[in-house]
């Protein structure tokens, strides 16, 4: 079985989660004989090529145009004129981000066939661009490496419009893999339609979706219309080889518990603070910290003060490298208070360091964590005395810590990617 | 009788923080960005404390006395200039020795205790007094709360700390169609004398000077078309040389001006508790709520405006009690210093008429960073002050 696999970024060079999963999945496909052709943006040549080919798409020339999808690429052309998709980005960064675009569109925007670009591979302003020429780049490469591979998989909506030109040129089937969907980055009343867009006609043109949990299974199901008999579940693993656990020296003697991730609407940061201040009311030696970035910070700075309760509970802003490591190692208890989380890797990472968990069930961690304590993102009660228990009751914590080790543990990307073998054995003729 | 102008500078520089993160709590005591204070009071020694305390020295000996000027210099810069620039504190002595210039008292830290303990506002008022006695040989008789933040209720607890005149903001909203030009008392103690800042002809010089251009006849002009007893110019130190630069001609305009001033047969300088015995109050003023020099609002809202100011007040002040029990010096030392106004005022989050001014003096970018940083700091302290009381 060879894979031709259409990704955004590899490790090292990451900008959040899909990285990692690629890099996973990759090295477990490898485990279990499946070759893979790994295509990004932009490589850098420093990523671990053991367990699979990279191919860097910056570095090919589009130059395989076929009858059949001249119409395709108009299409593709017509999604990238106007747009100013930005992911992650504030409201004050805004003004000057639409003010940018503005100038840069000015100049003629215009394909030229038979020339290399050059992709910034990130999560930038010209994000629509890049993902439509990306579209034409990976047509050229399935053109190109046609006999080398049986099937197509696509990571996520960036890539969906890849994975569709290069079906469309080889006729080999193609999965593609949902690790986020729009529903999942904000309300339903301001999600951007042109990635809905991608997103559904990436869905309708694979020949299976898989979804990194069944919470993610159902929305696929549910809201974007798909046949529920092409979606497959197949749940995220972990790789923790090569991290270490460091120790270190606690400054305060109060338990610590811990909310760690980007500040924003989708993970649920207010719950987060309502919870704390319920428990503070109860227990004096506690300290709670929100590590992160995002565009909620201000708001829950000042919820937090309006609250009282900012001798107790702290900001570390954007943590970068060790320090992560280092809050895992500092805390007592970790909360992910998701509104929607489609796996949510990190109370995985803090089971690993022995810290118990609590999570919202609206988390796909939280199908596969059983010694994780599992509260809905809204009940403040629950998670208030969820965390109360882990802090008071020292025997609870210690068995919670100890099985979620153990559970974190059996959370293998082999498991994983054997299951995702068998998906391509399904549609492979 | 001739006018009276009464020339007051403030000098104050605050004690910086440094980037202090939550993996700092419990682990490093030390606060300070020592490097920037160094730095920041090198700078404005150069070009604002010693060119203009000489200045100020030539002229009350070129006027025979006559020409007088008064400041109050927080305990927290004397900190400061005895570390970094102690060249500073001897000319401000050699001001002292003229006999011309007269020390006012204030709060130690630069703090907002009179808003919060009258206890810990005592200790500190106190504290500078001995502090101004100790460095510059007089003792001070006039008082200026922080920021010129005064109720009655402020000014009757400085009386009885031993004051008999307070200077404070000649705010529109608590005089309505009074002059600020005249001397006031305090109603529910009608032997404080108020000295009221005349806010239009002090901002000339401090805020507008660069931008208008006038020289020392002409203000000398206005000075005369005011109707009053006094004419009372406060200002931020800091104005000469280092808000005005020099090459706006400010110091030109002070060299200039106390000769124009003498030389006019309706004026003549007098410095706070001067004023107080040479004139009487006209009236009583009633401030019931707290008024202060800063912002278009003249109030507290610069420093107790939103909800990340009063928590930080709030945390902070709830330790006073604690540090009265303990009366260690370490840590009335740490303590004075977090009290400092200026941590609270890079909290601020008012962005519109006074948002530049507020931008010039703040080492933060966000109002969210310094309350961030900050309140790692007091947890920090707030951490030594329990392990403290539990080793009592």
């Amino acid at each position: 079985m060879r894979v031709l696999m259409f990704g955004w970024e590899f490790p090292p060079h990451i900008a959040g989660g899909l990285g990692t999963a690629c890099e996973g999945i990759v090295k477990g496909l490898a485990y279990n004989g499946v070759e893979t052709l790994f295509v990004m943006p932009s490589a850098s040549g420093d990523e671990d090529q053991t367990a699979t080919t990279i191919i860097n798409a910056s570095d090919v020339a589009v130059d395989t145009i076929s009858e059949s999808t001249e119409e395709y690429l108009e299409k593709v052309k017509f999604i990238h004129v106007g747009s100013n998709m930005i992911p992650y980005v504030g409201v004050d960064d805004f003004q000057n981000v639409v003010e940018e675009e503005r100038r840069r569109q000015v100049k003629d925007f215009s394909i030229q066939y038979g020339q290399k670009y050059k992709f910034s591979g990130k999560y930038g302003t010209n994000l629509m661009e890049e993902v439509a020429r990306y579209a034409l780049v990976g047509g050229t490469i399935a053109m190109q490496h046609k006999d080398e591979f049986d099937v197509i998989h696509a990571h996520d909506w960036l890539t969906y419009l890849a994975g569709i030109a290069a079906k469309q040129l080889t006729g080999k089937p193609l999965v593609v893999q949902v690790h986020a969907t729009s529903y999942d980055r904000g309300d339903e009343k301001h999600i951007d339609t042109r990635v809905l867009d991608i997103e559904t006609k990436g869905m309708l043109a694979a020949d299976r979706v898989v979804t990194v949990s069944d919470l993610t299974r159902n929305i696929v199901i549910n809201k974007y219309g798909i046949d529920p008999a092409k979606v497959v579940t197949v749940h995220n693993a972990v790789d923790f080889s090569g991290k270490q656990n460091i120790t270190v020296e606690r400054g305060v003697q109060d338990k610590v518990v811990t909310f760690l991730g980007r500040i924003t609407f989708q993970k649920g940061p207010e719950y987060f603070i309502e919870a704390a201040a319920k428990v503070l009311k109860r227990t004096k030696n506690v300290r709670f910290v929100m590590a992160g970035s995002g565009d909620m910070m201000n708001r829950c700075i000042r919820m937090v003060a309006r609250m009282g309760i900012s001798d107790k509970f702290h900001f570390t802003g954007f943590l970068r490298g060790m320090d992560v490591q280092k809050m895992f190692a500092l805390s007592d208890v970790y909360v992910m208070p998701s509104v929607s989380e489609p796996f949510g890797i990190s109370p995985l990472e803090a089971m690993r360091t022995n810290v118990p968990s609590v999570i919202s069930k609206q988390s796909g961690a939280a199908e596969v964590l059983k010694y994780a304590f599992k509260v809905d993102f809204w009940d403040v009660d629950a998670m208030a005395d969820d965390i109360y228990a882990l802090l008071q009751y020292p025997a609870l914590a210690k068995f919670s810590a100890c099985e979620g080790l153990d559970e974190v543990n059996a959370l293998k990307w082999n498991g994983a990617t054997a299951k995702l073998k068998k998906v391509y054995e399904s549609v492979v003729k | 009788m001739k006018k009276n102008i009464c020339l007051y500078f403030h000098v104050h520089q605050p004690t910086r923080l440094r980037l202090y993160r939550f993996f700092d709590i419990g682990k490093d005591s030390h606060y300070y960005d020592d490097f920037a204070n160094r730095t920041i009071l090198h700078r404005i020694a150069q070009k604002c404390y010693l060119p203009m305390n000489e200045l100020l020295l030539e002229a009350i000996k070129a006027s025979k006395g006559a020409f007088k000027v008064s400041f109050s210099v927080t305990g927290s810069a004397i900190e400061q200039f005895d570390r970094y620039a102690p060249e500073v504190l001897d000319s401000f002595k050699a001001l002292a020795d003229t006999g011309c210039v007269e020390f006012v008292c204030e709060t130690y830290n630069h703090s907002l205790a009179s808003l919060a303990s009258p206890a810990e506002f005592r200790h500190q008022v106190l504290k500078q007094k001995d502090t101004i006695q100790k460095y510059f040989g007089v003792e001070p008789k006039a008082f200026r709360n922080t920021e010129l933040i005064y109720s009655d209720a402020i000014g009757k607890e400085v009386y009885d700390l031993g004051f008999k005149t307070i200077l404070t903001e000649g705010a529109k909203h608590i005089l309505g169609w009074k002059s600020p030009d005249y001397v006031y008392s305090n109603p529910l103690q009608p032997k404080l004398k108020l000295l009221l800042r005349n806010y239009v002809l002090s901002d000339d010089i401090a805020f507008r000077f660069a931008d208008h251009g006038f020289d020392a006849d002409t203000f000398v002009g206005w000075l005369k078309q005011t109707e009053g007893d006094v004419i009372n110019l406060f200002m931020d130190y800091e104005t000469f040389g280092e808000h005005q630069s020099a090459n706006t001609g400010i110091f030109d305009f002070m060299k200039a001006l106390p000769g124009k001033v003498l030389a006019d047969k309706e004026l003549t300088f007098a410095t706070p508790s001067e004023i107080a015995r040479k004139c009487k109050s006209v009236g009583e003023l009633p401030v019931p709520e707290p008024i202060s020099w800063a912002d278009e609002e003249r109030d507290t809202s610069a420093w107790l405006g939103n909800e990340l100011q009063q928590d930080a007040f709030n945390k902070i002040y709830a330790l006073t009690e604690q540090l009265s029990i303990l009366d260690q010096p370490n840590l009335w030392n740490d303590f004075g210093h977090l009290q400092e106004s200026d941590h609270l005022y890079y909290m601020c989050t008012k962005f519109f008429s006074d948002g530049e001014i507020h931008k010039r003096f703040n080492p933060y970018d966000t109002p969210y960073e310094a309350f961030i940083n900050f309140m790692n700091v007091l947890s920090d302290f707030a951490i030594r002050v329990e392990n403290a009381m539990s080793e009592k």
